[in-house]
């Protein structure tokens, strides 16, 4: 009877959404005659930050502050088609459209503002707050707002952008059916240390320990908290959520908050976590996604810690303390005291 | 048969007229329209309807009106002071301690009643004050941590 202690540790590579045709988005951004912008999604903000992502992504592109940005992601009947949200494929595919068609819409402003200046649109440049000037004389200026204006009112032209992200079709090799259907990966390496109770089969997760390489933390806030929240659900694939008993006849399943158990706030556990940035070559200034590929590398450290501590190798999701109890029968308790490390 | 219930909602006095039996999570939004306390499982296990009666967190969804006349309740409306935000609110905000949002509220008020009662409370105090609210995109850890700096960010009182 003793609790034991383990170390497991899980790299993955994680391709950035899906390779099935081409996972196309499609972003249409354009101008307001006050000079704001609108960026016209049907991508879904499920509180990951894609609406602050891609704000921020438009408001770059296009030179401008990134309050003159709003996203709207109200309805996918009328708005530009997206494939969805997941696959942590938001920041990298729905970025990469607002970019194309923030660009779009960027050299329809400048022209516009030509125009008003008199000047060659490849003369100009944008201060990013709201002022457009030629450059190295920054008082030949006009303000984004005026050439907002005077696109409409004046020269009838919109400042609109179209945008779409479409992965190339890969070519495959007729030889070897070799293929390359992603184009972008982020990684991740997790260090898992936690107990097992031999006479409970108790999982007890006492430390996590990451890295993440994700490409350009576009929002670094909202990465680390995707980071966490997604280790959490690593756990929790790992040691909690189960359809059983009689998966998959779901009739005696769980159906609720009481049956269908994940860790609460008394299961979690102290985790440091570094984030390498490497910009991704397509991904919109770099970036990949830290969706959800972090919830990835837990599932199997947190086997392989339960390895180490008690010797016995599950390889059936989640590991319940039944499954735990059945494999230390069937392989016989570790030796007590725990292994000296 | 419509029963009157009159209580103290924010501290100011609310009446309105509810079917009986009600539960305070509808009377609330759909008798007053506080529609800052939100509705999740309705079966009591998720804590998203957590309000406060006579200081105490409740589950609105499985508490009946009536048992709450002349009582005094507290939502996440009343939680600011004018433009002026609870320190509970501004450490949320700091630590990021929201996703998608829908625990919010919950977790506000049940973390309410934690420093009401103890203004300095310990991290296990924290966790037995919101393991009743179910959070699905945190993790909770920038929850616990919020309410640990609101305590230290909360005026001492002696």
């Amino acid at each position: 009877m003793a609790r034991h202690r383990g170390r497991g540790v899980a790299t993955i590579n994680y391709p950035i959404g899906m390779n099935l045709g081409g996972d196309p988005s499609q972003a249409l951004v354009h101008s307001n005659p006050t000079g704001k912008f609108t960026v016209a999604l049907s991508s879904i903000d499920l509180g990951q930050g894609m609406k602050s992502v891609t704000r921020q992504i438009c408001a770059e592109t296009l030179g401008i502050p990134v309050e003159d940005v709003y996203v709207d992601t109200a309805d996918s009947d009328t708005g530009p088609h997206c494939m969805g949200s997941f696959a942590s494929r938001g920041t990298h595919r729905v970025g990469n459209a607002v970019m194309a068609a923030a660009r779009e819409a960027r050299a329809v402003m400048m022209e516009a503002a030509a125009e008003e200046l008199e000047v060659d649109p490849g003369d100009l440049e944008t201060d990013g707050r709201g002022s457009i000037h030629v450059k190295g004389a920054p008082h030949r200026a006009i303000s984004v707002r005026d050439v907002a204006i005077a696109a409409q009112f004046r020269q009838g032209k919109t400042i609109s952008g179209r945008g779409i992200f479409l992965v190339p079709l890969s070519d495959v090799n007729p030889e070897t059916g070799e293929m390359s259907p992603a184009t972008c990966y982020a990684h991740a390496c997790q260090i898992v240390d936690l107990e097992v109770d031999d006479e409970t089969g108790e999982v007890t997760v006492l430390k996590m320990t990451s890295a993440y390489e994700l490409g350009r933390a576009i929002n670094p806030k909202l990465v680390e908290q995707q980071l966490v929240g997604g280790s959490w659900m690593g756990m929790s694939h790992a040691l909690f959520e189960t359809p059983e008993p009689y998966y998959p006849d779901t009739r005696e399943g769980p159906r609720d908050f009481n049956e269908y158990l994940m860790p609460g706030p008394g299961d979690i556990c102290p985790h440091d976590i570094v984030v390498l940035e490497r910009p991704a070559p397509d991904g919109p200034f770099g970036a990949k996604g830290p969706g959800e590929m972090c919830a990835n590398p837990s599932l199997p450290a947190i086997a392989n810690a339960i390895y180490d501590a008690v010797g016995v190798r599950i390889d059936e999701l989640p590991i319940t303390p039944e499954k735990v109890l059945r494999a230390l029968k069937v392989r016989g308790r570790p030796e007590a005291p725990p292994r000296v490390r | 048969m419509k029963t009157s219930i009159q209580f103290r909602l924010n501290d100011e006095e609310v009446a309105t007229f509810a079917d009986s039996g009600s539960n305070l999570l509808d009377v609330l939004r759909e008798g007053i329209g506080d529609l800052s306390v939100k509705g999740g499982c309705w079966q009591g296990t998720c804590g998203t309807c957590t309000v406060l009666v006579d200081g105490m967190p409740r589950l609105s969804c499985v508490t009946l009106a009536e048992s709450c006349e002349g009582k005094s309740i507290e939502t996440v409306a009343g939680l600011r002071q004018g433009a002026k935000l609870h320190p509970l609110q501004t450490a949320f905000m700091e630590r990021f301690a929201a996703q998608c949002g829908y625990c919010t509220p919950g977790m506000l008020m049940a973390a309410k009643a934690l420093l009401d009662r103890e203004p300095n409370p310990t991290r296990e105090n924290v966790v037995d004050a919101i393991c009743g609210n179910i959070c699905r995109c945190t993790g909770y850890e920038p929850i616990i941590a919020a309410v640990l700096d609101a305590a230290r960010a909360a005026p001492r009182r002696s």
